[in-house]
């Protein structure tokens, strides 16, 4: 041993590899799939609508806490570029800049730091700026571009297929005849429509599933309760009348769903703790964004289900609790008689 | 956690899966030399310190009684050396606390004739319950997987407690330790032998020996050996942090759950460690007082990992010596496991009964990293062994609201340290818990 003392600290001496900043970079790597696809689909635009958005989110959370709260920054973390990258993916990519600005700032602003920073806020800071945006710039924020490799910065701009459906129903035309009009089922699944930065591809977003599940960054509870919630409710109403209700194949391969529940529903901040509170977590935002879509004025209800929920997690954590260990003696007579048999048998 | 197909048994509630780093796994015991000097603490259990019997000057030999226990909670301290008896003092120890201990300069190896020193294997069990109890109560033997609580105490089962399961615990689920992995190796025969005590002097029928499944080896030994036992069983178990804990190896192995409070007896079990077994067969057929273990020597940069049997009372640097010096990155010594074991700070401190290992921690592995706010994964929550919400604990203990602390059952932490170790801010929760608990036994006694 060279000079210099031993450390002495108190037990465990050995921690887990999967530290903050580490989970933030692998939920970082897990998006870039989805924005590749969206480059491949609306060219450099969503490039650098991210990196705006990036830039902002950034520079905004190192002010607040630098001159505002007078604090160290704590933006090395890298919570606040996965919430500007975040907003760059639930918004169109022919934002300007100025638009991006605001939603940043409102994002970190108002949805992060006004609540003291990483951990503390109650709803998803991405979130937050995009419902934001959608309700004081509605024009901006719904004007998509077409997809389809386009590389220049203005291009000619298209609805998205939930957009198709909601207009052409209130239109009074049905279902089967809208079909028509969209994209196939593998163009969905690729990316091939209209749609946020980030969100059409559920092909990428799966693969970022995929490697978040791998790291054990996330589990698998809030994404495939909220997805298999909105299978089912919209395969019901399918059922009862298809030429009313879009099929569930269409439901989960368009608009926010594949986003929301990957990388928006699991944000640890903002949802529950236990695996069964996750669940529950999950199956609220799974009905609330059915009943917005089918219901709704809006055509598409994913943000606005998940901020409602996010709303609903602390009384969901005081109720889906982890079973303590020596409880079951106190719960169950059951458990208690069947042990007295046991002890007594082998008397 | 989610799509594991579980082959073995393990416990249900929480539970972490760190790297075993099983280093010294191949590594045969070996004896290590005598030490020039041993430095015995009159307390290395859980109880009240034993009573010096002894005066500086005398000689003593291998095995004489040091200490008598005082009280029933309590045990005797033997002399693991002959030699002549040197100062009498306080010594920091591996709690970092002092503690008088009793010197003994070494002088040959001179050991008291009544103990049987042959390695011949004594099968026939002449003794009844009640003189079992008094030979292991004499020989001092304590709990060998680190709480080093009396066994004698915890044979001594109360009235109107029913016992019908004999636990032995060879799990060894802290990472890099090995003692016992080659104690079940090197000794099954003599573990048996003492399982079959410890039934007698209980009274059980059933006894189970509880093996983490990275030791095929030694399940395996285990199996041929008992093919013929209808009433001792082997269960691989899966490898899972904190399965060693006694209130883990209950629900793994019986699926009852102790209740908040009380005591293994209290759902009919009675947990003993495979170590702790050995010293009962040495003691009981033996006549062995408790004078010497067996001690993993271990860590990422040692030279040459390994598992000695070594004298109660030798300095840990004997032991470094022996396995290839100190490397110069070591950063942290511990004595015992990553997990629940105690940093030391002196080179000179005693091997003691309840001394599983010494670790060796690298530098760049010895001190936290930054702490992050908490960001609210709950992964302390899922991974608390006795399903409580860490988190929430260490708010309560920092703000001193031991009451509230206490309703969300504080008390019943083990400190297995599960909930730091998987926290990814690296929150120190297990050290505001062990506060919290501090603190409410301070109230108790006042």
């Amino acid at each position: 041993m060279s000079a210099g003392l031993l450390t002495v600290s108190p037990s465990p001496h050995i921690h887990t590899d999967l530290t903050v900043p580490q989970i933030m970079r692998g939920v970082i790597i897990a998006m870039i799939p989805a924005l590749v696809f969206s480059v491949y689909n609306f060219g450099l635009g969503a490039v650098y609508v991210t990196l705006l958005a990036i830039l902002f989110c950034v520079v905004i959370e190192y002010s607040i806490a630098r001159y505002l709260l007078k604090r160290p920054a704590s933006i090395y973390d890298g919570s606040a570029v996965i919430t500007g990258m975040l907003l760059a993916f639930n918004v169109p990519t022919n934002l300007p800049w100025h638009i991006i600005l605001i939603g940043s700032a409102v994002a970190i602003g108002i949805g992060k730091m006004s609540f003291g920073g990483l951990g503390n806020n109650p709803f998803n800071p991405a979130l937050v700026g995009r419902v934001f945006l959608l309700l004081s710039f509605p024009v901006e924020m719904t004007s998509w571009p077409k997809a389809g490799a386009t590389w220049s910065l203005d291009a000619t701009t298209s609805a998205t297929p939930l957009g198709i459906l909601k207009d052409g129903l209130r239109a009074g035309d049905t279902v089967p005849e809208l079909m028509n009009q969209m994209p196939s089922y593998a163009d969905f699944f690729f990316g091939l429509q209209g749609g946020s930065l980030g969100e059409m591809s559920a092909f990428a977003i799966l693969l970022g599933l995929i490697y978040m599940l791998y790291r054990k960054i996330i589990t698998w509870h809030i994404p495939v309760s909220m997805l298999i919630t909105i299978a089912l409710m919209t395969g019901i109403f399918w059922l009862v009348d298809p030429t009313r209700f879009a099929n569930p194949l269409f439901h989960l391969l368009t608009g926010g769903v594949m986003l929301g529940a990957v990388f928006m529903a699991t944000d640890y901040v903002t949802s529950p703790f236990t695996h069964r509170g996750m669940i529950v977590f999950g199956v609220g935002i799974g009905v609330l964004t059915v009943v917005i879509r089918l219901f709704g004025s809006y055509p598409e209800g994913v943000s606005f289900a998940i901020l409602i929920m996010n709303a609903f997690v602390p009384i969901i954590n005081s109720y889906a609790k982890q079973p303590r260990y020596g409880s079951k003696s106190q719960r169950h007579k059951a458990y208690q008689e069947k042990l007295e048999k046991e002890l007594t048998s082998t008397k | 956690m989610a799509m594991r197909l579980n082959k073995h048994k393990t416990f249900k509630t929480g539970g972490i899966h760190p790297h075993d780093n099983k280093l010294s796994a191949q590594v045969a015991i070996t004896p290590l030399s005598l030490p020039k000097m041993v430095t015995i603490p009159i307390i290395q259990h859980i109880g009240a310190p034993a009573k010096i019997v002894v005066q500086r000057g005398d000689i003593v030999k291998t095995g004489q009684i040091l200490a008598t226990h005082e009280g029933f909670v309590s045990s005797n301290i033997h002399s693991s050396v002959s030699g002549r008896i040197g100062v009498i003092e306080e010594v920091m120890d591996s709690t970092g606390f002092k503690h008088t201990a009793v010197n003994i300069r070494v002088k040959g190896d001179d050991w008291e004739e009544a103990i049987d020193r042959t390695d011949t294997l004594v099968e026939e069990i002449k003794f009844s319950p009640k003189e079992i109890v008094s030979r292991i109560m004499e020989a001092g033997v304590v709990g060998m997987g680190g709480a080093a609580f009396p066994s004698h105490v915890k044979l001594s089962v109360p009235e109107g407690k029913h016992i019908d399961h004999l636990l032995i615990n060879g799990v060894e689920c802290e990472p890099y330790l090995t003692a016992d992995h080659r104690v079940m190796l090197e000794k099954p025969k003599e573990i048996i032998v003492g399982i079959k005590i410890l039934m007698k002097a209980l009274g059980v029928q059933k006894a189970i020996i509880g093996i983490e499944d990275n030791k095929a080896d030694a399940i395996e030994i285990f199996q041929q050996l008992l093919k013929n036992e209808k009433h001792i069983g082997v269960e691989a178990l899966e490898v899972h942090y904190p399965q060693g804990g006694e209130k883990q190896l209950i629900q793994a192995l019986l699926n009852r759950e102790v209740p908040s409070g009380g005591l293994p007896a209290d759902v009919g079990v009675i947990v003993h460690n495979v170590g702790t077994t050995y010293a009962v067969y040495e003691a009981v057929q033996k006549n062995k007082p408790l004078i010497e273990r067996v001690v993993t020597v271990t860590g990422k940069s040692v030279k040459q990992p390994s598992n000695f049997l070594v004298r109660i009372g030798t300095p840990v640097i004997d032991l470094l010596i022996a396995a290839g010096g100190v490397p110069e990155d070591t950063g942290k010594i511990v004595s015992g496991g990553p997990m629940m074991g105690k940093a030391i700070a002196d080179l000179d401190v005693p091997i003691a009964k309840g001394t599983s290992g010494i670790l060796l921690i690298p530098k760049d592995e010895a001190s936290r990293s930054e702490v992050y706010n908490c960001v609210h994964c709950g992964k302390c929550i899922e991974a608390c062994p006795m399903g409580l919400e860490p988190y929430r604990l260490l708010i309560m203990s920092k703000k001193g609201n031991n009451k509230r602390a206490k309703e969300e059952h504080i008390l019943d932490c083990i400190e297995c340290g599960s909930c730091s170790f998987v926290c990814p801010s690296n929150r120190p929760i297990l050290d505001y818990i062990r506060l919290g608990k501090t603190q409410l036994k301070k109230q108790k006694s006042v």
